[in-house]
């Protein structure tokens, strides 16, 4: 049996790319970001997480247009993205899959990536699912894209693509990924075969790390608290017990 | 009754979920037999659009995202669309409250930031981008004023003035003042006159901006009204559960109307 789950792996990972801004907000159906954000606090003084879902946590007083004013305030620093598909260009689609007009699938919608794409510096792209079917050449539907014309105010976009078989660092110069790491037991060859997009493959690829011992108690004490009232049943369900 | 107020093939303005969504209104709207509405949602959707969509009231949806929130996707809504029943007019959050915030002030369009690159700004012919007219003339994206026939809100209290407490729900005072007619419901009466209650002034939509206000207790429900109430999980579990095939939706609707309520 693993030390840890899945879910805790995923947490101690995305935190580790949350970087030194101040403020994160975690949007609906979001545990993992969720946790990931309570642990950064722990291992960046100054951060904070807002989590949809858990007033104590939401200092918005103004409506659903104040965190999209705070992010082009240069006020939100990270933000975690998921899709049903990722190109190799960092487009994103929530629509549909097929012809958007008479899609074979429809799904929620954009909801607010389109704006947030070029405001918020640190977005992490989540996608747990890591096949084919998810990591495609091309999107059927792009829900935010970093593609802008010439001269364009930008002051953030995709930073890192997460999966749960690896991660990559997304290059704003060259328009495309670099596979960054693979988590363990994973191989470049299995990576490329899930993978229907072509990605910058280093001489060296490093094995993500696994989350220390300290780590696991932190999610296991803390972050399982913090995530009672918005995840209660992830928390139960995903994040094993203090001590055990 | 308030939702005769709102005509076949209206543009009709709705909150976002768990923001005053008047479910009362919306079940008014189907027992009546409602057609052709466009719907605009402020700006996400998720049960009263799911649930008018899957009754046929419905031409056209306008919304950032339509979902059953943590219950996952709207299930009729996403069934028309597939099946090309309802026209759906994809935005994203920001540009659609950039919208409402034009038609509070009657300006023809606002512009918004980022939203390059995606399909809503290649698919809609009514987003475009110009050249800021001031250095550094960089390219903005502009959406037109989004100016609903009519809106229709649910909110905690009216005083016996006539005004409206939303709370901090300010896109919902912004979308009532873009839209031309503005339907209201309320759990109940408060007394006296909330403008000189400083602590509650800031929350209200006033008289001026309203046309109609209903009592209707529990008017909202099973969406939440904070800080009223939280969502009926029960019932949004049904709900969720049923609407996943035609029939089943059927079936829940016909409960949720009663026996008076057959269209």
């Amino acid at each position: 049996m693993s030390e840890y789950t899945r879910e805790e792996f995923l947490i101690a990972t995305m935190s580790g790319l949350f970087g030194d801004g101040r403020f994160m907000v975690s949007g609906v159906n979001s545990p993992i970001p969720a946790a990931a954000g309570l642990l950064h606090e722990h291992q960046q003084p100054g951060f904070c997480v807002s989590i949809h879902g858990d007033p104590d946590r939401t200092p918005f007083v103004d409506g659903g247009v104040e965190p999209f004013d705070m992010a082009a305030q240069g006020r939100l620093d990270t933000f975690v993205f998921g899709g049903v598909q990722v190109d190799g260009q960092a487009n994103i689609n929530l629509v549909s899959i097929g012809d958007p007009k008479r899609p074979k699938k429809r799904f929620t919608g954009s909801f607010g990536a389109a704006g947030l794409y070029y405001l918020i510096p640190n977005i992490v792209l989540f996608f747990p699912s890591h096949s084919r079917r998810s990591l495609v050449q091309k999107v059927d539907f792009r829900s935010a894209s970093p593609q802008a014309p010439e001269g364009a105010f930008r002051q953030g976009g995709p930073k890192w693509l997460l999966t749960d078989l690896c991660l990559f660092r997304f290059d704003p110069a060259t328009g495309g990924f670099e596979l960054a790491s693979v988590h363990l037991g994973q191989t470049v060859a299995a990576i490329r075969d899930a993978t229907g997009f072509d990605f910058v493959l280093p001489k060296d690829v490093p094995t993500t790390p696994e989350p220390d011992a300290a780590t696991l108690s932190r999610i296991r004490g803390d972050v399982r608290d913090g995530l009672s009232v918005a995840y209660a049943q992830f928390a139960k369900d995903c994040i094993k017990t203090p001590g055990s | 009754m308030l939702a005769e107020q709102i005509k076949d093939g209206a543009r009709l303005a709705l909150p976002s979920e768990n923001s005053g969504v008047p479910v009362a209104v919306v079940r008014a709207l189907i027992a009546r037999g409602a057609r052709d509405l466009r719907l605009v949602g402020g700006p996400t959707g998720g049960f009263a659009i799911d649930l008018l969509v899957g009754a046929g009231c419905v031409a056209s949806v306008e919304a950032a995202g339509v979902s059953l929130g943590p219950r996952g996707l709207a299930p009729r809504f996403c069934a028309a669309v597939e099946a090309g029943e309802i026209e759906m007019i994809d935005s994203t959050c920001p540009a659609t409250h950039a919208g409402f915030i034009a038609g509070e002030k009657r300006l023809p369009f606002m512009a918004v930031r980022g939203v390059f690159g995606c399909d809503m700004l290649k698919n809609r012919s009514d987003w475009t981008v110009i050249d800021n007219p001031f250095p550094p003339h960089d390219p903005v994206v502009v959406v037109p004023a989004i100016l609903p026939d009519v809106i229709a809100l649910h909110a905690p209290m009216a005083d016996e003035a006539g005004n409206v407490w939303v709370g901090n729900r300010r896109e919902l005072k912004t979308m009532a003042r873009a839209a031309k007619q503005v339907l209201v419901t309320v759990e109940r009466i408060h007394p006296g006159n909330l403008v000189k209650d400083s602590a509650m002034a800031p929350g209200l939509l006033t008289t001026p901006y309203i046309d109609l206000i209903a009592l209707a207790p529990c008017g909202a429900v099973p969406t939440a009204l904070p800080p009223d109430y939280g969502p009926d999980d029960a019932m949004l579990d049904s709900y969720a559960s049923a609407a996943k095939t035609r029939e089943g939706f059927d079936g829940w609707l016909a409960d949720f109307l009663g026996p008076d309520g057959a269209a």
